[in-house]
């Protein structure tokens, strides 16, 4: 008796599209696994950076030591545009100036400033991680520099001894120069919107989601469907109705879930500190407007999707089982636009990231601020593709037999369970 | 003038031929009841009318529209009535026929005086304000019927109408139906029930099998089958 329901149970709860989900989950992580693993292979490896000393004095020579056994150095001249241009050509992190008074800013008790040019691929928390590498080779520098000043047992300024160094650093992303900026400085700014329209994409996309394949399931569950069908209203203003009216509401969850969501991440943003209208960073109407298209669009690719997805539901338990694949990518999505820059990402992730359609105004916000508008505009044009196709279907499923009878059965035996 | 013309109507699902070859016409004022077995292709048949499922082949015209070409003119016309049908649980039957009959109509007077019709065909009094969610199964079918009917669609395809509903319910719901005719309107019903099919239908077909294996008048039938009633004709027919 107990197996009898335990069989009955079993195959109840252990269907092949949970087993599928399961393993899809497990490839989303399996993909992020490995990114991260790249990370940490960046941090085993020795920087590489490019040279200019300036100073012949002996702390400008012991500096160079220091950074050539430490560094993978590319080059070493005294032309910053060639030096820049080489760093960048073989995706080195920084072009390190050593200016010609280096030495005897310290003799005269004074800090040697290094100018530090660092060169990043993108804003993306796990991009600061190859400078990080950096630092450490200039706290090398530090202490060997103050070795010297104690063994020489010069008269300068204790604090001087201890911290002899400062830096002028400028960062250079992708074509844009942030003066007086670092790349973790540079990385806060963006760590709002890193964070932020992420998950707030992913939260929609889940909630409203949710909701439309849930509603295709209960027109199903509740039998209105057939009644729906047979009322003289055009199947294809069905389908819109449905989409828009959850994306107009899922536009209004974000905008409550965003209020607090603003005031939440507030409290660990670092992009006070930035003059964003310095930087050229803030975002003017025409900006807004195109990440208002982004979401929208992104939103109506996504829900057409649910709504395809929707189609296939028997009920309302079915519905569910059938928004897993899309939590899976809209999961995905937001974790890897939270943590990388589109443009630092491999290859296959970066396909993969572009073909799912919420991923855009994940990276749209970033990539404003940037003033780069080749990947917001392609994503605008691609999610309006990708809707479109998406409510075609839908429209063709809508049309087709297999909404009310579902899938045909070669069996006979089967197919005559439909007619009745 | 003819209300509804199916002919050779071929309905397959894969290999599987669920509507084998069937013809027949329902006249302006006439009830006419399809009547057959479990499987036997009456609900496929009366999807197929309604727009709901693809013919195969073969054509209906419903007043001379096509079902397969002229679909959004046909479903202006007529009012299906599932087996099993449903309604929205989040609303009250109020809102539920306010929400159909805005697709038939935008002129504010007919929208109300439509309203009015289906309160008054549902007879549910004020639980008509209630939220169907709270409904009986009585109820929710004579909520439905009013749903089909208080539109006065020129051809009504009513699947298993009475069904689920108690002695006096039924009565009540094959009142309404009756009724409908005679203002010129057309009927065309499904059920199991040959003795209520029998009490409501000018003309029968007997389907059987996804084929019709008889039409005409119940006193024709039950006389050249000598039977004293439908489900005698019937049982004689499927012998």
């Amino acid at each position: 008796m107990f197996f009898n329901m335990f069989k009955k149970e079993l195959k109840e709860v252990l269907t092949i599209g949970s087993i599928i989900s399961i393993a899809a989950m497990s490839f989303v992580f399996a993909m992020i696994g490995q990114s991260v693993g790249n990370i940490e292979e960046k941090l085993e490896v020795k920087p590489v950076i490019g040279l200019i000393n300036n100073d012949n004095g002996i702390f400008g020579i012991i500096s160079t030591q220091i950074l050539q056994e430490t560094s993978d150095i590319i080059y070493n001249g005294s032309d910053k545009s060639a030096g820049l241009q080489e760093v960048i050509a073989k995706e080195g992190i920084a072009l390190i100036e050593i200016p010609s008074d280096f030495s005897d800013s310290i003799y005269n008790n004074k800090q040697g400033k290094l100018n530090i040019n660092w060169v990043v691929q993108g804003v993306g928390p796990f991009d600061g991680i190859s400078s990080d590498v950096l630092d450490y080779v200039l706290n090398a520098v530090e202490k060997e520099i103050s070795k010297i000043i104690i063994t020489q047992e010069l008269d300068l300024d204790p604090n001087l001894i201890l911290n002899p160094l400062t830096t002028s650093q400028t960062t250079f992303l992708k074509e844009k120069e942030f003066r007086g900026l670092s790349p973790n400085e540079l990385i806060n700014t963006f760590s709002t919107q890193s964070y932020l329209i992420p998950t707030l994409i992913m939260m929609i996309i889940m909630m409203s989601g949710s909701s439309i394949i849930s509603s295709m399931g209960l027109e199903k569950e509740n039998k209105t469907l057939e009644t729906l069908l047979t009322l003289p209203a055009k199947r294809n203003y069905i389908i819109l109705s449905k989409i828009i009216a959850s994306t107009i509401s899922g536009l209004i969850l974000a905008a409550i879930y965003m209020v607090g969501m603003t005031y939440y991440m507030k409290s660990f943003s670092f992009s006070g500190l930035v003059d964003l209208q310095a930087y050229n960073l803030t975002l003017s109407i025409y900006d807004y407007t195109l990440m208002g298209l982004s979401v929208f669009m992104s939103l109506l690719a996504g829900l057409s999707l649910c709504l395809a997805l929707g189609s296939f539901a028997k009920d309302y338990k079915s519905a569910q089982s059938l928004l897993f694949p899309v939590t899976v990518l809209a999961i995905f999505s937001m974790l890897m636009t939270m943590f990388m820059d589109f443009s630092t990402m491999p290859t296959f992730i970066k396909i993969f990231i572009f073909i799912i359609p919420f991923s855009h105004p994940m990276m749209a916000m970033k990539s404003l601020m940037l003033k780069e508008y080749a990947l917001v505009l392609s994503g605008i044009i691609y999610s309006s593709i990708f809707a479109a196709i998406m409510i075609i279907i839908t429209i063709l499923i809508f049309n087709s037999d297999r909404l009310l009878v579902g899938k045909f059965q070669k069996n006979k035996k089967r197919t005559k369970n439909l007619v009745s | 003038m003819i209300a509804l013309e199916v002919s050779n109507l071929v309905k397959k699902y894969g290999d599987f031929e669920a509507i084998k070859n069937i013809s027949f016409e329902v006249h302006e004022g006439e009830i006419f009841g399809l009547i057959g077995p479990n499987g036997a292709g009456k609900t496929t048949t009366l999807r197929t009318i309604s727009t709901l499922i693809q013919i195969t082949s073969g054509y209906i015209k419903v007043y001379g529209y096509d079902v397969k070409k002229e679909g959004s003119q046909v479903r202006k016309i007529i009012s299906y009535l599932p087996e099993d049908a449903g309604a929205y649980r989040n609303l009250t039957g109020k809102e539920y026929l306010e929400f159909v009959a805005k697709f038939f109509t935008k002129d504010k007077d007919s929208l109300k005086k439509m309203i009015d019709k289906g309160i008054e065909i549902s007879n549910l009094n004020d639980r008509i304000n209630a939220k169907i969610d709270t409904y009986s199964k009585g109820m929710m079918r004579k909520l439905l019927i009013a749903r089909a009917m208080m539109t006065e669609p020129k051809l009504a395809i009513l699947d298993e109408p009475s069904s689920g509903l108690d002695v006096i319910n039924a009565r009540e719901v094959r009142k309404i139906i009756k009724e409908s005719v005679n203002n010129g309107k057309a009927v065309l019903l499904s059920s199991h029930n040959m003795l209520e099919v029998e009490y409501m239908c000018d003309r029968i077909a007997l389907i059987n099998a996804g084929k019709i294996v008889e039409v005409g008048t119940p006193k024709e039938l039950k006389e050249k089958y000598q039977a004293q009633n439908i489900e005698d004709v019937f049982i004689e027919v499927i012998k």
